[in-house]
């Protein structure tokens, strides 16, 4: 199934601090060039290129082509998919849990 | 929520498992954007993008600035929802949808030109989040987002 495929290349993505850090500057300022991103992690030029060669084959960063510049853009869409694909599923069940506790416990009262 | 300023150009994009007519559709006919856009029924017409609430009020418009189904849809885009988003300059939404392999397409909304419109950046920027999250769960399983 492609929607777990994509899945898994989000967490794989995100499974590295440096790339973390990368969306983290994007989240700051947007629309960056590689020049910008690399010039603030030691890092070569190479290095900088595959974590954001990984991060856009996941969703995470979306590019556009301005002039003769590429710039990188973080996409927060695929992190709000997880987000209601796991995280919106878990607390709904931990608050179902909950409700299901107060019916038990006056109905005993 | 951070108190970083928001952007001012802002890029979304996702993958669909629909055809670019079946999203165009879905992003310009309002019996389907009732279902994900906040409620909102939205209209087309030759000069403006209009995004109304259930009781009739606007909630957004903007003028239309290209019309090419069923690839790409640019409209300005003015918040009247909240009396300080209403009062900034007009900013625009560009919807790109180009079919993919295996029954995919792949939507990018870009929301750009919000430099003089920093409430309206601010607002923006959960929101598109969910109405895109939401327009996939709808065109794929044909139910709106839970919750």
């Amino acid at each position: 199934m492609v929607h777990s495929v994509d899945d898994d290349r989000v967490f794989k993505a995100l499974a590295d601090p440096t790339r973390r850090l990368l969306l983290d500057r994007l989240f700051e300022r947007d629309g960056r060039t590689l020049t910008e991103l690399e010039s603030e992690l030691e890092m070569t030029r190479f290095g900088v290129m595959k974590h954001l060669r990984v991060l856009e084959d996941s969703g995470l960063v979306a590019t556009r082509r301005q002039g003769r510049e590429k710039l990188h853009f973080l996409n927060p869409v695929p992190i709000r998919l997880i987000h209601d694909r796991w995280i919106d599923k878990y607390t709904e069940r931990h608050v179902s849990a909950l409700a299901d506790l107060k019916t038990q416990l006056e109905e005993t009262a | 929520m951070s108190t970083m300023t928001a952007q001012t150009t802002q890029v979304y994009s996702i993958f669909i498992r629909a055809t670019p007519e079946q999203i165009w559709d879905a992003i310009t006919k309002p019996e389907f954007t009732a279902k994900y856009f906040y409620g909102s029924l939205v209209e087309i017409t030759d000069d403006a993008w209009v995004g109304r609430f259930a009781d009739g009020s606007v909630g957004v418009t903007g003028r239309m600035i290209e019309h090419e189904p069923p690839h790409r849809l640019v409209h300005g885009w003015r918040a009247l929802y909240d009396p300080d988003t209403a009062n900034e300059d007009e900013s625009r939404v560009t919807w790109e949808i180009e079919g993919q392999d295996g029954g995919y397409s792949k939507l990018t909304v870009v929301h750009d030109r919000l430099e003089r419109s920093p409430k309206t950046a601010e607002s923006v920027a959960g929101g598109w989040s969910y109405v895109l999250s939401g327009l996939k769960t709808l065109l794929e399983t044909g139910r709106p987002l839970a919750g």
